[in-house]
C-alpha cells in the first residue's frame, strides 16, 4: 500500500511539474503587463522581472521559476491589479473565504445528500424514490448560476429573507457573515446534494439485491436495520470517495457563484487575474487548480485502495 | 356430459398434423442490437419524453430568429428590459407589457392618467390594491392614499423629445396624413406649465415641481401646450390633437434641426412599420428575447455537436490503438492522456483565448480548447471495450482468417463499443452546453462578434436587472435549464438502452 502511495504521489508530481511548464511557456509567450512610466513601482517591477530571466530562454526562465517558487514560495509581483504586491500573499489572503463557503456548503450537503439517497434507495420504486429520483436529476443537470438567480430572486428580492450579496469584512466566524454567506452556500449545495444522493441511491440499491442481504433478512432483521448496518457500509465504497474528492475541491470554489454574490476569494481573484491581464497571478492561480484537481483525483484513488483492496492489487498490472 | 357419439362420421377429420404449421407461427425475423436498443430505449417514458422536449427545443432554436421581426442588430434604445408585449394579445390581457408598481401616490396615478389622456394609451391596465392612510397632523386629519398599479410599461414611455432633421419631420408629417397616426404632440411652454418639472410627458399646468396637476372646475387637467409662433421649427401641417385650434406649435428650433415631442409608441411605428412585438420581451441592450435565445441556442446546439463528434473521433482512435496494442503503447498513451487531463478546463479555455483567439477567431480557439481535453474520457470508453472484446473467440477467429489489425480494430472489435460511445457523446453534449455557457457567462469568451449573443452572455445580462425585470433573466434560464435536463434524460435512456445490463445504476 505504501509503494502504491508513494507511486501515485511521485506520478501526480511529475504531471504537476510537466503541466506547469507548458503553461508557464504559454503565459510567459504572451507579452507582459505595460508599466505607467514614471509609477513608483515601475522600477521595482522591472527589476523584480529582470531578476526572474525576462528575455531569457523560456527553459531558463522556468527553472528561475521553479527555483523561486521551492526555496522561497515566490510567485513573482502583481503587475496590473495590485500592482507591486505579492502574488503568494495576495492568494493566501482570499483563499480562507473559498474554503470557508466551499465547506458550510458541503458539510450541509453530505447528511441532506446520503440521507435522501438512502430513503430512495431503501423504498426504490416507490413514489418517494421517484420523487427524490427526479428533482436528482435537475439538480445535477442544472448549473448553480440558475440557483443563484432563483435564490436572490424570491429569497433575497421578493421575500427579503437573505441578504443579496456577500459582507465585506473578515469577520468570517460571525452570525451576520454567515446569513450573508447563506445565498452562496444554498446555490453551492443544491447541485451537490444532487450528486451524493445520485451516488448513494445508486451503490446502496445495487448492494440492497446482493445475496448476505437475503441472508440479514433470513435472520431477523428488518428492511431497515439490514441496510443500514450491512448494506450502507459496503455502499461507502463508492461514496465515501466522492465526498473526500470533493473535500479536496471545494478549495478550487466556483468561479461563478463567487462572482454573483461578491464573495471575495480565489474564484474571483482568478477571473479578475484574466480581465486584467495580470500574468503573474494567472500563473499562481493555474500552478494552483492544476495541483488542486490532481490532487482530489489522487485522494480519491488513494482512498479507494484504502476502502477495496481489490483495487489496490489490480493497480499492479 | 354430453353424448358425442351420434356425431356422424363424415363430418368429424383428422388434427392437421403437418408439423411447420407450429414452426412458421414463432419464426420471426432476428432483431439486431440497435433495433433492440430502440425498443427498449421506447420502453423508458421519461426518456422519450425528453427527446420530444428536445426536439421542440431544437426547433425553437430553428424558427425563433426566422418568425421574429427583429434581427440579432436591432437595438431598441428605449425599450430596454421591457417585459413580453404583442399588440393583439395585449387585448386579452396576456403579455400584455404589464409590470406592477408598488406606493404609487395620487400624483403618480394622475401622471400616467394623463400619459392615457394626451396619447390616448392609458399605462394603467389596473389597480390592484389600494392603501388608505389616516395621519393627524395638528389635528387636522389627512388622508393619503397609494396604489399597487400594474402599467403597461411600453405605454408608459409616452411622449419624448426627440431632436430631428428637418427632412425626418417632413417624413414623419407624411406618415402621419397617410395613416392618421399622431406621432408629434404639440410643444409644451414651460411657462405655463409653471413649474420646473422634468418629464416630457407634463403636458398640464402643474403647481409643484413634483407635478402635482391643477384642475379647472370640470376636474380636467388645463393644457399647456405652447402656441409662441416665433419659436416654431417649421410649419405644421398635418393632423393635430382634439382641442387644437389651430395655434398649437409641434415643433421648436434647435440649432439647424427642430426638436419635437414625439410618442414613444407611435415613432416606433413610424421607424419600423409595425407595433412592437416582444414576445419574451427585451434584454438590456434592447434586443428581442424570443429570436436572441434561438440564436443563442443554435449556436450552442451546434457546438456541442461538433465538440462531441470530434472528440468521439479522436477519442475512438485514440481508445483503439490504447486498448488493442496494449502493453508499453497503453501505458505512453495513458501517461499522455493524463496530463492532458490533468489541464484544468478552465485553464486551457484561457490560454487558448489569449494565444489564439486572434490569429484564428474566438470560436475556432474556443473548439480547440474543448477538443484538447474533451476527447480522453471517449478514449477511455473505447479502451475498457477494446479490452473487454479483443480476447474473444470472434477476434481470433478473424485473425486466423488473416485480417489485419486495422480491420480486426475497426471491422470487428469497434462496433462492439460503439453503443457505451453513442451513450458517451449524448451525456458530452449537455456538458459542453453548460461549460460554453459558465465561459460566455464569466465574459472569459466573448462570442458576441461572431454570432451576436450567447445564452451565457444573456443570462449575465439579465442578472444584472434581476429584481426590475426578472423575465430577461428567467427565459434563457428556463430554455437552457429545460434543455440540460432533457439531454441528460435522454443520455440516461440511451445508456440504459444500449447497456441493459449497467441498468438502473446512476440515474
Amino acid at each position: 500500500m505504501v509503494k502504491y502511495i508513494i507511486e501515485r504521489i511521485l506520478l501526480m508530481l511529475l504531471t504537476l511539474l510537466i503541466i506547469t511548464g507548458i503553461c508557464f511557456v504559454l503565459v510567459r509567450m504572451l507579452p507582459p503587463a505595460e508599466l505607467a512610466p514614471g509609477d513608483i513601482h515601475t522600477e521595482v517591477i522591472e527589476a523584480r522581472r529582470e531578476a526572474q530571466g525576462y528575455n531569457k530562454p523560456y527553459l531558463v526562465q522556468f527553472g528561475i521559476f521553479l527555483k523561486n517558487v521551492l526555496t522561497r514560495w515566490d510567485f513573482g509581483i502583481s503587475d496590473k491589479l495590485y500592482i507591486g504586491q505579492e502574488v503568494s500573499a495576495i492568494f493566501a489572503d482570499k483563499l480562507p473565504v473559498t474554503i470557508i463557503v466551499n465547506l458550510y456548503s458541503i458539510l450541509f450537503s453530505i447528511p441532506i445528500g446520503i440521507g435522501l439517497g438512502i430513503l430512495a434507495a431503501v423504498r426504490k420504486n416507490s413514489l418517494t424514490d421517484h420523487t427524490i429520483s427526479t428533482l436528482t436529476m435537475v439538480g445535477i443537470s442544472v448549473p448553480s448560476f440558475v440557483y443563484a438567480f432563483l435564490i436572490q430572486y424570491f429569497l433575497s428580492y421578493k421575500l427579503g429573507l437573505l441578504p443579496f450579496l456577500m459582507k465585506s469584512g473578515t469577520d468570517y466566524f460571525s452570525p451576520e457573515m454567515f446569513v450573508s454567506m447563506l445565498p452562496a452556500i444554498l446555490s453551492l449545495s443544491l447541485g451537490v446534494i444532487a450528486n451524493f444522493t445520485r451516488t448513494t441511491r445508486a451503490e446502496l440499491s445495487e448492494v440492497l439485491t446482493s445475496d448476505f442481504m437475503l441472508l440479514a433478512r433470513a435472520k431477523g432483521l428488518t428492511r431497515t436495520q439490514a441496510a443500514i448496518r450491512h448494506a450502507l457500509k459496503n455502499s461507502m465504497v463508492v461514496v465515501l470517495p466522492a465526498i473526500l474528492g470533493n473535500f479536496v475541491a471545494i478549495l478550487s470554489g466556483s468561479l461563478i457563484i463567487e462572482r454573483i454574490f461578491a464573495i471575495p476569494g480565489v474564484g474571483n481573484l482568478y477571473i479578475n487575474s484574466i480581465n486584467g491581464r495580470d500574468l503573474p497571478m494567472f500563473m499562481m492561480l493555474t500552478v494552483f487548480y492544476t495541483a488542486v484537481g490532481l490532487i482530489a483525483s489522487i485522494v480519491v484513488d488513494i482512498s479507494y485502495g484504502f476502502i477495496d483492496p481489490r483495487i489496490r492489487i489490480g493497480s499492479r498490472k | 356430459m354430453d353424448d358425442y357419439g351420434h356425431i356422424p362420421k363424415e363430418k368429424l377429420r383428422f388434427a392437421e398434423r403437418s408439423e411447420n404449421r407450429m414452426q412458421s407461427e414463432t419464426k420471426r425475423a432476428s432483431r439486431g442490437y440497435f433495433a433492440d436498443a430502440l425498443i427498449r430505449f421506447r420502453k423508458n417514458k421519461s426518456s422519450v419524453a425528453a427527446a420530444v422536449i428536445i426536439t421542440l427545443l431544437i426547433i425553437y432554436a430553428v424558427l425563433a430568429p426566422m418568425i421574429s421581426p427583429y434581427t440579432i442588430t436591432d437595438k431598441d434604445s428605449v425599450y430596454i428590459n421591457f417585459p413580453p408585449y404583442t399588440e393583439a394579445t395585449s387585448a386579452i390581457g396576456f403579455m400584455d407589457g404589464g409590470v406592477s408598481r408598488e406606493s404609487q401616490n395620487e400624483t403618480q396615478l394622475a401622471y400616467l392618467h394623463a400619459i392615457g389622456k394626451e396619447t390616448g394609451m392609458d399605462p394603467v391596465i389596473r389597480i390592484i390594491d389600494e392603501d388608505v392612510s389616516v395621519t393627524n397632523f395638528r389635528g387636522e386629519e389627512t388622508r393619503s392614499v397609494t396604489y399597487k398599479i400594474k402599467v403597461n410599461k411600453y405605454y408608459e414611455v409616452g411622449v419624448v423629445m426627440r431632436v430631428m432633421t428637418p427632412a425626418e419631420f417632413r417624413d414623419i408629417l407624411e406618415y402621419q396624413n397617410e395613416t392618421g397616426v399622431q406621432v408629434i404632440y404639440p410643444y409644451v411652454s414651460r411657462e405655463k406649465v409653471g413649474a420646473n418639472v422634468s418629464s416630457s410627458n407634463i403636458w398640464y399646468c402643474v403647481s409643484d415641481s413634483k407635478g402635482t396637476p391643477i384642475y379647472d372646475e370640470n376636474g380636467e387637467l388645463i393644457p399647456a401646450y405652447s402656441s409662441d409662433k416665433s419659436a416654431e421649427g417649421m410649419e405644421y401641417n398635418s393632423i393635430r390633437i382634439a382641442g387644437d385650434d389651430g395655434s398649437y406649435i409641434y415643433s421648436q428650433k434647435k440649432g439647424g434641426a427642430v426638436e419635437c415631442r414625439v410618442c414613444y409608441y407611435n415613432y416606433y411605428r413610424y421607424l419600423n412599420g409595425r407595433t412592437p412585438m416582444y414576445i419574451l420581451g427585451t434584454n438590456s441592450l434592447g434586443q428581442d428575447l424570443f429570436s436572441a435565445i434561438g440564436i443563442g441556442a443554435r449556436f450552442s446546439l451546434l457546438f456541442a455537436l461538433a465538440v462531441s463528434l470530434i472528440n468521439l473521433t479522436i477519442g475512438a482512435i485514440y481508445g483503439a490503438i490504447q486498448g488493442y496494442y496494449g502493453g508499453t503503447v497503453d501505458l505512453v498513451l495513458d501517461r499522455i492522456a493524463d496530463i492532458l487531463s490533468g489541464m484544468p478546463f478552465i485553464v486551457v479555455a484561457t490560454l487558448f483565448s489569449l494565444h489564439l483567439a486572434q490569429r484564428v477567431g474566438t470560436v475556432v480557439s474556443f473548439l480547440f480548447a474543448f477538443v484538447l481535453t474533451g476527447w480522453i474520457s471517449m478514449a477511455a470508453l473505447t479502451r475498457k471495450q477494446f479490452y473487454r472484446y479483443k480476447g474473444r473467440e470472434f477476434v481470433l477467429a478473424a485473425r486466423t482468417l488473416g485480417a489485419s489489425d486495422k480491420r480486426l480494430m475497426f471491422a470487428h472489435i469497434f462496433p462492439n463499443s460503439l453503443g457505451t460511445l453513442v451513450t458517451g457523446c449524448a451525456l458530452v453534449i449537455p456538458s459542453v452546453i453548460i461549460s460554453e455557457t459558465t465561459l460566455t457567462y464569466l465574459g472569459i469568451i466573448n462570442l458576441t462578434e461572431f454570432v451576436g449573443t450567447s445564452l451565457g452572455t444573456l443570462m449575465s445580462q439579465g442578472q444584472t436587472s434581476m429584481t426590475t425585470s426578472p423575465h430577461a433573466m428567467l427565459f434563457p434560464a428556463l430554455y437552457f435549464s429545460l434543455l440540460l435536463i432533457s439531454f441528460n434524460l435522454f443520455g440516461n435512456g440511451l445508456r440504459d438502452a444500449f447497456n441493459p445490463q449497467s441498468r438502473g445504476v446512476g440515474d
